[in-house]
């Protein structure tokens, strides 16, 4: 306790080695990497953040154009309104977004993963943040192993405090996609933010800080279902990063000049390159492996290399199993992309694209749902005029007032009575319509006599400006004996 | 209130939670002191995954997969969270916990806030003449859903009524429809009672008063029959239906003129009435009282709308 302290606090509790259920993690410092694959993940960083922090800002028709009022239940996207009735278009989505992922994973394996989630996403721009302050990856290790020094202090401090910025910036917009984020942004200038308010915007910047910043690699190790599960879609055709091993191996270094075949080694001139600059501190060499997230980034490492050295690209690079061994050159393998598999993924694939966009074109934005009251079932109100009661629960999802007027079917001499027509539904609302439906049960003669009994009948409500906004309701009359 | 028939169960399921919870703890203690096998280096000099030293059927090794250290030290703050939320929350068989939290005083808390929140609404319709109410759209469509809720299963949707439920449409009235006498009715209810007359008139003077009653709106009869009936009708009926059959407000006697019959005027509905009376054999012909259902601000609203069914034209307009 007395004697100097060593120069940096070692983890006490024993490491993996050892053999432990539990293991310290060991924290990676991924080098920084360039190349055609980083610069489409940087593509996709910029494209999915832009969505993300821009779509709230936009607006539509004098409302903000993407806004998920929960309280409300109303769900508005661009010129669409969603209801909670409408929970069937994100089913649709959500299997349109399961299938795509079934998709790119046969053809090329995890694609979501390496260029797209938000875990890679958000630990690529933290990342960024970091080199910038810290610098890369040797200087970042030299600087968390010296001694605690003011410039140290300043460093880590400006870093978190860059990633605060972030993270509470990621909450912000968060939360403004549930409540209007101009209106949120003044209440937060203005230190007036809501408890709930307050708790998500923190709660997401959290997420954000400690996912991006922190937790990095091990989000997609131990938490992701979808990187587990990811591997089933993989077969002996799946592109898939892969180390060239009968080109690399025997590795080892060399100078330039050295003649490779005389000295009988391989490509690789073990530089380790490609460990470094991996997010999830693998060694791709050793195979395919369920760490792996797709990034390709060792791709990018290796090719620079290689071009240095004076070989050809591709030592790592996308490739298949089949493909390697048995040597298809790239056609070969490419065809092999239209397999059975992936055909099934993209037909299934389409056919629900069309089918909830088209389902979505020909969305009625008038619901209708009539409840037959249940205390009286029917009355006679005249002579032979039976008279029977429904409620029309009448719903406009639009974002514009309509008129509708009811009617009924299915009976001689049916007639809607004790409902002022055109009935008015105000936009976005529903509305409660009681009304009475006569019949004159004795009008008819002969056989088509209206017998005692249920009777099927049919609600016609049409919209007053529109003639395909009509709905046809069944339900039932009833005739007392 | 118990769940529990006897408090033998309610520790039983309290003990059997906290030992479960501890063997969590336990468990978690002892795997984090295990120490496993490291496996051997292969040809390339790294560590395959190790296992755990279990082996199965000769050959079947378990794998060492590690978890992250810290997430063994989330699960003990999942312990602790466990702990104080079974101190604080009912959890413990039946012990209430300390904040004395229930799904009940919740429901009463939110209720309380919707109250408060709904509290101007309502005493600005409170404040206005029932009448002024009535005209009221807002009021008209919050009356229409409280009546909806509150009324419709017997008076139905349309306030038509049915047989036994009188319609609130129309200008007639068993009790009077003066907003302060239709107010009354919501909030205490009326029980109006029909007392069996069978025993007193005898068959034949149920058939006369019948044939009487008919014939005081016009309806179908026998003239011999009514005019022996009518004697009848005096001497046992005129004491509510008044001498004239135009009925009794104050007793909720129904106006027997007017071709509107509660329970219907076919002659024998009518001879059933008289014979066995109405609104004794069951407590669904009474109008239930609203006092402790609905606050006085949905009584003041559910009285406009009632009033102006029949006052007003559709739509709130006078």
């Amino acid at each position: 306790m007395n004697g100097p302290t060593p120069y940096a606090i070692i983890p006490i509790e024993p490491a993996v080695e050892e053999g432990s259920l539990y293991e310290i993690r060991k924290k990676l410092y991924p080098r920084v990497v360039h190349g055609w694959f980083a610069g489409w993940r940087w593509a996709l960083v910029f494209l999915t953040q832009a969505i993300f922090f821009g779509s709230p800002w936009v607006s539509w028709n004098g409302r903000q154009a993407v806004l998920f009022d929960l309280a409300a239940r109303k769900f508005y996207i661009f010129g669409w309104l969603f209801w909670p009735q409408d929970i069937i278009y994100l089913s649709g989505l959500l299997i349109v977004c399961a299938l795509s992922l079934f998709l790119f994973t046969a053809v090329a394996g995890r694609l979501w993963c390496g260029y797209a989630c938000p875990q890679t996403v958000y630990t690529e721009i933290f990342l960024w943040i970091e080199r910038k302050i810290e610098g890369d990856r040797l200087a970042r290790i030299r600087l968390d192993a010296a001694p605690f020094s003011l410039e140290k202090l300043v460093q880590k401090s400006l870093k978190h405090t860059a990633w605060f910025t972030v993270a509470l910036w990621t909450g912000y917009t968060f939360v403004g996609y549930f409540t209007p984020i101009r209106d949120l942004g003044i209440r937060a200038i203005t230190w007036q933010l809501g408890p709930w308010e307050t708790f998500w915007v923190l709660f997401y910047g959290f997420a954000t800080y400690g996912n991006a910043g922190w937790m990095r690699e091990q989000v997609c190790k131990y938490m992701c279902p979808y990187a587990r599960f990811q591997s089933v879609m993989f077969d002996r055709d799946t592109l898939v990063i892969t180390y060239d091993r009968e080109r690399g191996e025997p590795r080892g270094p060399r100078s330039k000049s050295t003649d490779r075949q005389e000295k009988g080694i391989g490509d690789c001139v073990d530089c380790n390159i490609c460990v470094q600059v991996c997010p999830t501190g693998i060694d791709i060499r050793e195979g395919l492996q369920y760490e792996c997230i797709g990034c390709a980034a060792c791709i990018d490492g290796c090719d620079q290399v290689m071009e240095k050295m004076g070989y050809a690209p591709g030592l790592i690079r996308y490739t298949t199993d089949h493909a390697l061994k048995n040597g298809l050159d790239a056609r070969a393998m490419w065809k092999r992309v239209f397999r059975p598999r992936t055909l099934v993924y993209g037909a299934a694939l389409v056919a629900i694209v069309a089918i909830s966009v088209g389902a979505l074109a020909m969305r009625n934005p008038l619901k209708v749902d009539v409840i037959r009251d249940r205390g009286a079932l029917a009355r006679e109100v005249g002579p032979g005029l039976i008279e029977n009661i429904y409620r029309l629960q009448l719903m406009n999802t639009d974002e514009q007032a309509r008129q509708v007027t009811i009617a009924a079917t299915g009976l001689p001499g049916i007639s809607v009575v004790g409902v002022a027509q055109p009935i008015v539904l105000e936009a976005a609302s529903t509305r409660l319509v009681p009304l009475r439906v006569q019949v004159p049960v004795y009008a008819a003669s002969g056989s088509d006599a209206l017998k005692p009994g249920t009777h099927k009948i049919e609600f016609v409500i049409q919209a007053q400006d529109d003639d395909k906004v009509v709905r046809h309701e069944q339900s039932s009359f009833i005739i007392p004996r | 209130m118990s769940d529990f028939t006897s408090a033998f169960w309610s520790a039983f399921v309290a003990i059997l939670t906290l030992v479960s919870i501890l063997g969590c703890g336990v468990l978690l203690y002892v795997t984090g002191r295990v120490r496993v096998k490291p496996s051997a280096k292969d040809a390339q000099g790294s560590a395959g995954p190790g296992t755990t030293g279990h082996v199965w059927d000769e050959d079947l090794a378990e794998y060492n997969n590690p978890l992250p250290r810290w997430w063994m030290w989330l699960f003990y703050i999942t312990i602790v969270f466990g702990f104080a939320y079974l101190a604080l929350y009912p959890g413990l068989g039946q012990l209430p916990g300390i904040l004395d939290w229930s799904s009940a005083s919740a429901y009463a808390t939110e209720r309380d806030e919707l109250d408060a929140k709904m509290k101007p609404v309502y005493q600005k319709y409170l404040a206005m003449d029932v009448k002024a109410v009535a005209a009221d759209p807002q009021a008209h469509a919050m009356g229409e859903r409280l009546f909806l809720n509150n009324c419709a299963q017997c008076h139905g949707s349309d306030a038509g009524g049915s047989k036994g439920f009188p319609s609130l449409r129309d200008r007639d009235w068993l009790y009077g429809g003066e907003p302060e006498v239709i107010k009354e009715s919501i909030t205490n209810g009326r029980n109006g009672i029909m007392p069996p007359l069978g025993p007193v008139l005898g068959e034949d003077g149920v058939k006369s008063v019948t044939n009487y009653v008919r014939s005081l709106s016009g309806l179908p009869h026998d003239g011999l029959r009514a005019e022996l009936g009518r004697p009848l009708f005096m001497q046992t009926c005129a004491a509510c239906h008044g001498a004239d059959g135009k009925g009794n407000t104050q007793l909720g006697a129904p106006n027997l003129t007017d071709q509107i019959w509660l329970y219907g005027g076919s002659a024998v509905t009518i001879a059933e009435t008289i014979s066995k009376g109405r609104g004794q054999a069951s407590a669904v012909t009474r109008m239930p009282a609203h006092k402790d259902l609905l606050d006085a601000g949905k009584i003041q609203l559910l009285t406009a709308y009632v009033w102006g069914l029949s006052n007003l034209k559709q739509g709130g307009a006078q």
